[in-house]
């Protein structure tokens, strides 16, 4: 019997794709929220704060079904897509939407620490210098808060690796199309005999997570490397 | 350059007014901390919107709250070297530098990298990690950063007060030279009068958040006399030093000062204090004090602690402080002429 069945090799595939669409995803726009968090005179920050960091604390099956309700045939915005013809629930995307949603708090947090770290006269300095707002983002902002993201990335990757209650919820459990890793095992761990296709996929797991951990500390170390010169 | 300020501000419990007009090259901005300085800067940098007023540099306006113009901080071509010299550490030495010239339209482009870093003297550090730079270099670095910038305004604010005396007078040469050098106009702000008196012509005067008045480094520095513990700061600017023995022997005008051997003997200005003059009526006979000069009575300026003798050794003025009795034994009158001792260690250099 090989180690890992075709739905198996799959499974681990959608995985890693969903994680990676997701962190892709989550990064700008964690960049940005965390940015307007710190650096923006915006009134209601705690609101949006507060806002961000409820997947946090939320159930997942919560948000879920919450995220099903809105992006659901007759929900609020579903209403709206299915006008336009996009379907996306129990499709892989509708497992990212899930993930971004479940590892933003992360994202956001992480990425606000790093810029928190900033010197605001930084900024201003650049400002003077002749930067835009925008620009001062993208030339000091950005490259200072450049670990922040390596490690808001890593979490998300991470979270979203693992995610399963709001993934079941919107984008169901199909084998072969909406089928995680995580997913798989709770599968394997219905049926009797499932157990060594459990564990094999455990196993994955842990190589990738341990891979990942591993692939963050040596960027956050040439990061700091490159910086001392 | 020519500055036209009329700004109302308040924030919090303080409120900001000033109203001035000013044309030079070097203007200081002076008073102690919570006079004014900071939000002046700030107003004219941007950072800060005035509630009412109007600034204008060079003709150009950079802010009208009655025609609701207000240029955002890039926009306002005022560079600022803050106290601590806040380089990019992202970035080398000479990325850090050039970070402001890249961002300068080609024709406004007066300043190239090779004259300012030789000027300064951090051609050698041009590839390093700004970590890696020493507190004066890193502000030599902002300096640089901020000329090649070309801004119409420069603004120093207390760019000297994070280092230590040593460092100070290090950089105060740096500064004096690459600014008279590269013809960038600035407000130097400071609290610090020594610092006015060597790099600015006049002075705008905060406290209170008021501005007080317009005046020069020079006559703040008299209007203290008697207030400072070391006494007023003559600045003698000495040149052409030979060895005279195990001294070193300075041009001071039409005289010659002994100095005790410092670091280098190269021409500069140097510092003495009023407090390390001793005056006699008549040539003593022998005296450890290396110096004996005459000099003629110009003024007498009576103040709480004493009596401040302003005189004149062929040409040059020089400023001592003696205690009212001293002055009544001395019979001390204007045109009267008397002998001055100052002991070769007495001076300092300052630049």
């Amino acid at each position: 019997m090989d180690f890992l069945s075709p739905t198996d090799l799959q499974a681990v595939w959608l995985s890693a794709r969903v994680a990676t669409v997701a962190t892709l995803i989550a990064l700008p726009l964690g960049f940005l929220l965390a940015w307007v968090l710190v650096f923006s005179r915006l009134r209601g920050k705690a609101l949006l704060d507060g806002l961000i960091n409820l997947p946090l604390v939320l159930p997942p099956v919560v948000i879920g079904y919450l995220l099903l309700l809105m992006l659901g045939r007759r929900g609020v915005i579903g209403r709206w897509l299915d006008r336009l013809g996009i379907e996306l629930i129990f499709t892989w995307k509708a497992a990212v939407i899930a993930c971004v949603v479940i590892g933003l708090p992360l994202m956001v947090r992480s990425i606000r620490l790093g810029m928190e770290q900033i010197d605001p006269q930084l900024v201003h300095a650049a400002r003077t210098l002749g930067a835009s707002r925008r620009d001062a983002l993208f030339t000091v902002v950005l490259p200072l808060c450049a670990p922040a993201l390596v490690t808001g990335g890593t979490l998300t990757f991470a979270r979203s690796l693992g995610e399963f209650g709001a993934t079941i919820l919107l984008a169901g459990n199909i084998p072969g199309l909406t089928q995680t890793i995580p997913l798989a095992i709770y599968d394997y761990s219905n049926v009797p005999g499932g157990e060594s296709g459990a564990l094999a996929l455990c196993l994955v797991s842990i190589v990738i997570s341990y891979l990942m951990l591993m692939g963050n500390e040596v960027l956050l170390w040439k990061m700091r490397r490159s910086r001392q010169g | 350059m020519q500055l036209d300020v009329n700004l109302d501000k308040k924030l919090g419990d303080f409120s900001f007014t000033a109203q001035f007009s000013v044309t030079g090259q070097r203007i200081g901005v002076f008073g102690p901390s919570g006079s004014g300085k900071s939000t002046l800067g700030n107003l004219l940098t941007g950072f800060l919107s005035a509630d009412n007023g109007r600034i204008e540099l060079d003709g150009h306006c950079l802010f009208d709250s009655r025609r609701r113009t207000n240029l955002s901080p890039d926009k306002r071509r005022v560079a600022v070297v803050f106290q601590h010299a806040h380089l990019f550490p992202h970035l080398d030495v000479r990325r850090n530098l050039l970070y402001g010239q890249r961002r300068t339209p080609t024709k406004r482009r007066t300043l190239d990298l090779d004259a300012v870093a030789a000027a300064l003297e951090i051609t050698p550090l041009l590839e390093r990690s700004v970590n890696q730079l020493s507190g004066g270099e890193k502000q030599r670095v902002a300096l640089g950063r901020a000329l090649l910038a070309c801004p119409d305004l420069l603004i120093l604010d207390e760019p000297l007060s994070a280092l230590d005396r040593r460092l100070k007078e290090q950089i105060i040469p740096f500064l004096d030279r690459s600014l008279r050098r590269f013809e960038i106009p600035y407000l130097y702000v400071s609290h610090s009068l020594a610092e006015m008196r060597l790099l600015t012509d006049q002075v705008l005067h905060f406290g209170g958040g008021r501005l007080q008045v317009l005046t020069d480094a020079e006559s703040l520095a008299l209007e203290r006399l008697g207030q400072d513990r070391d006494g007023y700061i003559n600045h003698l600017q000495l040149s052409d030093p030979r060895e005279v023995g195990s001294l070193l022997g300075y041009r001071w005008g039409r005289n010659e000062l002994l100095l005790k051997v410092q670091e280098k003997p190269e021409s500069g200005y140097f510092a003495l204090s009023s407090k390390d003059i001793l005056l006699f009526r008549k040539h003593p006979q022998a005296l450890s004090a290396r110096n004996l000069i005459p000099g003629t009575v110009t003024e007498l300026m009576t103040h709480r602690g004493g009596v401040a003798v302003k005189l004149d050794c062929q040409g040059e003025n020089l400023i001592a402080e003696v205690v009212r009795e001293a002055a009544a034994e001395l019979e001390l009158t204007a045109g009267r002429t008397i002998y001055l001792a100052i002991k070769a260690s007495a001076f300092r250099r300052l630049m």
